[in-house]
């Protein structure tokens, strides 16, 4: 495995071009002058394509058996203090990367916004590399630099961007995420100076420190709830949410696309590869207590969704919903579960983007989101109602689209260990059928008032960016094998370091060989 | 054999061609192409069929793989079909009846705004049926399960305009889905305990795990059927979906869909073996949901929530069949059913239509003078589903209550008794439309019975096709076009021969030797000698034939008797209210107080504490500036006071 990493990453750095291009491109907006927004507008475009596209060929070319890190690009920084620039790829990460890759370009060009084009493109295109770079950063301290780098960008474009209570909500964005961050920095610090007991060097690399398991099993416990702190914020985790309806519904639509779509996973995908990997023990231990808050945010945000009045808010508090489904089937800590976890990850940014830019576009030309304010649709813009009801289906978790894949393999995967976990959060199925299908009713259902008689149906400009969302959907949905089979290996190799580094055993059904192919 | 991939292949290449190029086909060219789309798929299972006549009875069983599904660690499923007696069986009246009503959707959604929508859900319908009954495991048939009621959803919504319509389609869809909890739980717990999901993979082995998890499963899969079947409680949606245009009342909410759930406990056969208990509940259930639904059919005035509640009841009969062990009998009458009740709801379509979209019974009447071909072939159906003899509902209902009368006596008498009530309240309603004195001429009445505030009875009996909403010109009912009429004419030979299938004289008993392979040898035998069966068969059909009579002369002389109209079953004995307000209310009342626990506690806490921040701020000498990076240099300030401190202890 190593061996393939050095030639990889001898042959050509596609990892560190994949985070640095974003950023050379916002280096170029920043030059061009501010009299051609339009200019702007298409270079932050082509560059964001060209950042997709890389993360394409990054799927591609990507070994499907290998449960390893991928195209790993390795170069000494902070010697001192065991610092590099590290940057690898797995199943794990694949599809996230990917997603980042798809969903940049179609937010870039999707929606309509007011103001300055330059700083708008710019924020965008860090808010990118900050992304990528963190979903690729194999060393923690690299990892916790991109981490915030998102913070910033995101700030400015839902405190520049968004709506009427922008302010309040931007602020409490960044507090919030930062007070999570703070923590997540002492257990990061604490991780990697306790970890030199025994004589061992510093490092802040992440498989050496997994592999080390140096902490003792309590301050394990301790540290690792620092780690799980500050993801459960991004995530965010019941009973640390509440930032999340304000920014999603305050941020631009672009703003929430990308919120929900990609930053939300930097949330479950640190537990996953920061909480699981580095502290296997004491993620099999406090287990109950993620489960628990997992189930929690199913229900709760469920139910919090239904009463809500303004459309936009009500996908925020599904986000708070399906979020939950992630956590669940992450620690289940089966191959099912974190799979089915992995898969969600995905699909929550398709679907619930998807929602978002559906959303958006109601807005620009209703100028509500009210759901009272709103009815009858599907008669005055049919093409948009149908992309609603197909959208919303995926999201309910019907079969054949791709919400279900991953909402089956989570509560099958936790079934297999903590049955009545998985049985509560099985009532989120119904719930969401509730909030979904009653909102699709009093919005698109029912005869069009005046001020609702006359809008125009989706442009052409607009059914192109649903195109690839939808039909991945479909896609995933039917045939999810390529995925499956890709995530799968890393998902397996994880497993079996949980399983090697606790009393934690998951049930033979799960594993595979455990029955005759 | 590789005709069996073109089954479903087949609806679902009629579902692809209309989303791309419906609109163009436009009406009537859609309709057409969705009727060869189905039509092609029942020859397709006619050609399978025969395949499997020609085969030994134990090789009548064929996997046919298409690729793996899902596949994570230990976990494999692949999208398979199983073609065997069983799901051919269904896929053949599947097709076949689903054929005749897209034959007469062709005339019936003539005009209609949205006519090439109608049939892109008519064919994913087909589909996703298909897949249903022809999936290998119990996942392939969740697929099918969901999908038939997300299109059981698109249908009932179909004219969404009207907001009854589209409360209509959500409670169908949310009530089905609490059945899906329980699907879903029972699959987990299938793979928990058999490491499979695949029919002939875990049913043979259904006996090794422990006893407590086959009743559990068994329950849980019963709960789905309850949903999709409409059994009690989950029954409430199927009265309801009323509100779809008459051929998706006839095709999924009578024909098709709602047996699924009868499908699937014929399908884990093998398992309910196992939990006698669960299977006693499934026998409860059913008869007492037949007699329920019978009672409030009695007094309806919409000649569709008739039906809607004579479907609810007959479905009743199955699982009484089920509960039995009387699995041949079961599928037997979902057969002759099927015949029967979508030639019933298809001729109730064509009054409909001839009365200019009048659904209310008091206002029809002697409809036989002026639509002949409709009244014969309704009064056929009627025949059937009262159980006069000989014709198809004769036979497959005598075979259930026989087994019921070998299960319980009790079981056996509630089962008689509600055949009494359908013979009567069908009766009833052929009096009402067809006989009598014709009250379609009258004006209009301000409101018509007291009961229309339920939620369940129809408030107006709303102009069906929303194109021609609100124009009741009086003008003279008159028959429907050939396109409509020939497939009345062909169920109606199904209701009138359906029987042959499976007369109960030793060799002519087709039905139980075909499904021998699938449902035989699990089920136990029933003990009911032939004079037994005989004499119970007799009083059953006495009964009924009294039924008639009685019914008849009451209501063919006058509409209104209000004594046999009680509110209470007007009002289906108050139980969507009750659901109304335990589920409705209730529900938004849960809802909205764990929306002001977040507003007010939990997000309140958050900006309590800053608002604490902000006060100590301004009395610590004004260090609050507002300003975003001065909190960022407060945060970062104290992180690095702890990260000292750490430092020290750890290098310490």
């Amino acid at each position: 495995m190593m061996l393939a990493a050095e030639t990889s990453a001898v042959a050509f750095p596609l990892l560190t071009t994949i985070v640095l291009l974003p950023i050379a491109v916002a280096a170029v907006v920043l030059v061009i002058p501010r009299s051609r927004p339009e200019i702007v507008k298409l270079v932050g475009f082509l560059g964001a394509v060209a950042t997709g596209l890389l993360t394409i060929v990054a799927l591609v070319e990507f070994k499907v058996h290998d449960n390893g890190f991928q195209f790993v690009s390795h170069h000494s920084w902070i010697s001192d203090f065991g610092i590099s620039w590290k940057l690898g790829v797995d199943g794990i990460s694949l599809f996230l990367v990917v997603l980042t890759g798809v969903l940049f370009p179609l937010a870039l060009v999707g929606p309509k916004f007011h103001g300055d084009a330059k700083s708008w493109v710019g924020w965008m295109l860090v808010l990118e590399a900050g992304c990528l770079g963190s979903f690729l950063a194999l060393d923690l301290f690299l990892f916790f630099l991109f981490f915030e780098l998102t913070l910033v960008p995101m700030y400015f474009i839902i405190a520049g961007w968004g709506y009427e209570n922008r302010v309040y909500a931007s602020l409490k964005f960044f507090l919030y995420t930062l007070f999570g961050s703070a923590f997540m920095l002492v257990g990061m610090l604490a991780l990697v100076f306790l970890s030199t007991k025994g004589g061992h060097h510093i490092t802040f690399d992440l498989e050496t420190l997994a592999d080390r398991q140096a902490l003792a099993a309590t301050t394990a416990r301790w540290v690792f709830l620092a780690f799980a702190i500050g993801f459960a914020v991004k995530v965010p985790l019941f009973p640390v949410h509440t930032w999340l309806p304000d920014a999603h519904t305050e941020a631009p639509t672009a703003g929430s696309v990308i919120l929900a779509g990609v930053l939300l996973k930097l949330g479950t995908y640190g537990l996953l590869r920061f909480g699981v990997y580095l502290f296997p023990k004491a993620a099999a231990d406090l287990a109950p207590l993620l489960l628990t808050l997992a189930v929690i945010g199913i229900t709760y945000g469920a139910l919090v969704a239904t009463v809500q009045r303004d459309l936009k808010r009500l996908v925020a508090y599904s986000s708070v919903a399906h979020l939950g489904f992630i956590v669940l089937g992450t620690f289940a800590l089966t191959t099912q579960g974190l799979s089915g976890g992995i898969v969600q990850m995905v699909n929550h940014g398709l679907t619930t983007g998807a929602l978002f830019f559906l959303v958006g576009m109601i807005y620009e030309r209703r100028h509500t989101r009210q759901i009272a304010e709103l009815n009858g649709l599907q008669k005055t813009m049919p093409f948009l109602g149908l992309t609603f009801l197909v959208v919303m289906l995926a999201s309910v978790g019907l079969p054949g689209l791709n919400g279900f894949v991953g909402e089956f393999l989570i509560l099958l995967g936790t079934f297999v260990t903590r049955r009545w976990y998985a049985v509560v959060a099985t009532t989120g199925v119904i719930l969401a059928a509730v909030y979904l299908l009653w909102a699709y009713q009093r919005v698109f259902h029912g005869e069009p008032s005046e001020e609702n008689r006359h809008l125009p149906d989706m442009t052409w400009r607009e059914k192109a960016i649903m195109l690839p969302l939808v039909g991945l959907m479909v896609f995933l949905g039917v045939y999810p094998r390529p995925v499956l089979d890709r995530i799968n290996p890393s998902v397996e190799r994880l497993v079996q370091h949980v399983e090697n580094h606790s009393t934690f055993q998951q049930p033979g059904v799960a594993a595979r060989g455990s029955q005759a192919p | 054999m590789n005709a069996a991939y073109l089954i479903p292949a087949l609806p679902l290449a009629g579902f692809v061609l209309l989303v791309l190029f419906g609109r163009k086909l436009a009406d009537p060219l859609a309709g057409w192409v969705a009727t060869l789309a189905i039509g092609s798929s029942f020859v397709a299972t006619a050609v399978t069929f025969a395949y499997l006549l020609g085969r030994d009875a134990e090789h009548r069983a064929v996997t046919k793989s298409m690729f793996t599904w899902l596949s994570v660690g230990g976990f494999q499923v692949k999208a398979s079909l199983l073609v065997d007696p069983l799901s051919i069986t269904m896929c053949l009246f599947v097709t076949g009846v689903g054929t005749l009503i897209h034959l007469y959707s062709i005339g019936y959604m003539h005009g209609d705004p949205r006519y090439s929508r109608f049939f892109v859900y008519l064919n994913l319908f087909a589909f996703s049926m298909l897949m249903l009954v022809l999936g290998d495991n119990l996942l392939i048939t969740f697929l099918g399960w969901e999908g038939v009621g997300a299109c059981s959803y698109f249908l009932i919504s179909f004219w969404f305009e009207r907001e009854s319509a589209a409360v209509a389609g959500k409670k169908a869809f949310v009530t089905n889905r609490v059945g899906d909890f329980g699907f879903l739980i029972a699959t987990f717990l299938t793979f928990g305990a058999f490491g499979s999901l695949t029919y002939h993979e875990f049913l043979p082995k259904a006996g090794t795990a422990s006893h407590t998890t086959l009743v559990a499963i068994a329950l849980l899969l019963f709960l789905g059927a309850c949903g999709k079947s409409a059994q009690i409680p989950l029954y409430v949606w199927l009265p309801d979906a009323m509100e779809g245009p008459t051929p998706v009342s006839a095709l999924i909410h009578a024909a098709t869909m709602v047996t699924a759930g009868v499908y699937l406990m014929a399908r884990m056969s093998p398992l309910l073996h196992f939990t006698p208990h669960v299977l006693d509940l499934v026998a409860w259930i059913g008869a007492i949901t037949a007699l329920f639904a019978a009672t409030i059919a009695c007094a309806q005035d919409d000649i569709k929530k008739v039906l809607a509640y004579s479907t609810i009841s007959q479905l009743g009969y199955m699982f009484l069949a089920v509960g039995s062990g009387a699995y041949v009998a079961a599928v037997f009458h979902m057969v002759t059913h099927a015949f029967f009740k979508a030639l019933l709801f298809l001729g109730a379509g064509a009054v409909i239509h001839g009365l200019h979209d009048e659904q209310d019974m008091k206002r029809m009447g002697a409809l036989r003078k002026y639509m002949p071909v409709t009244a014969a072939t309704f009064i056929i159906g009627w025949l059937a589903i009262s159980g006069f003899p000989g014709l198809a509902g004769f036979w497959s209902k005598d075979d259930i209550l026989a087994a019921a009368w070998g299960h319980s006596k009790a079981l056996w008498v509630i089962g008689a008794v509600t055949a009494g009530l359908t013979a009567y309240y069908m009766t009833r309603q052929v009096a009402l439309v067809f006989f009598g004195q014709p009250r379609w001429k009258e004006a209009r009445p301000e409101h018509h019975g007291a009961a229309d505030k339920a939620e369940l009875t129809t408030p107006e009996p709303v102009a069906e096709h929303t194109a021609d909403a609100g124009e009741h010109h009086p003008v003279e009912p008159h028959e429907a076009p050939p396109l409509m009429l020939i497939p009345l004419v062909v169920l109606a030979v199904g209701a009138l021969f359906g029987g042959l299938l499976n007369l109960p004289f030793g060799t002519w008993a087709f039905l139980e030797r075909w499904l021998h392979p699938v449902l035989g040898g699990v089920a136990p035998e029933i003990h009911v000698a032939g004079s037994t069966k005989i004499g119970i068969g007799a009083v059953v059909t006495v009964l009924a034939l009294i039924a008639i009579v009685i019914g008849f002369s009451i209501w063919s002389r006058r509409p209104e008797n209000p004594a046999l109209e009680p509110l209470v079953l007007k009002k289906a004995w108050g139980v969507d209210a009750l659901y109304s307000f335990l589920f409705g209310t209730g529900g938004a009342f849960v809802a909205a107080e764990s929306a002001a626990v977040d507003k007010q506690v939990i997000d309140g806490a958050v900006n309590g504490t800053g608002s604490l921040v902000r006060l100590a701020g301004r009395e610590g000498r004004r260090l609050q500036t507002g300003y975003v990076r001065n909190y960022a240099l407060g945060i970062a300030g104290g992180v690095v006071v702890i990260l000292g401190y750490v430092a020290v202890r750890a290098g310490g």
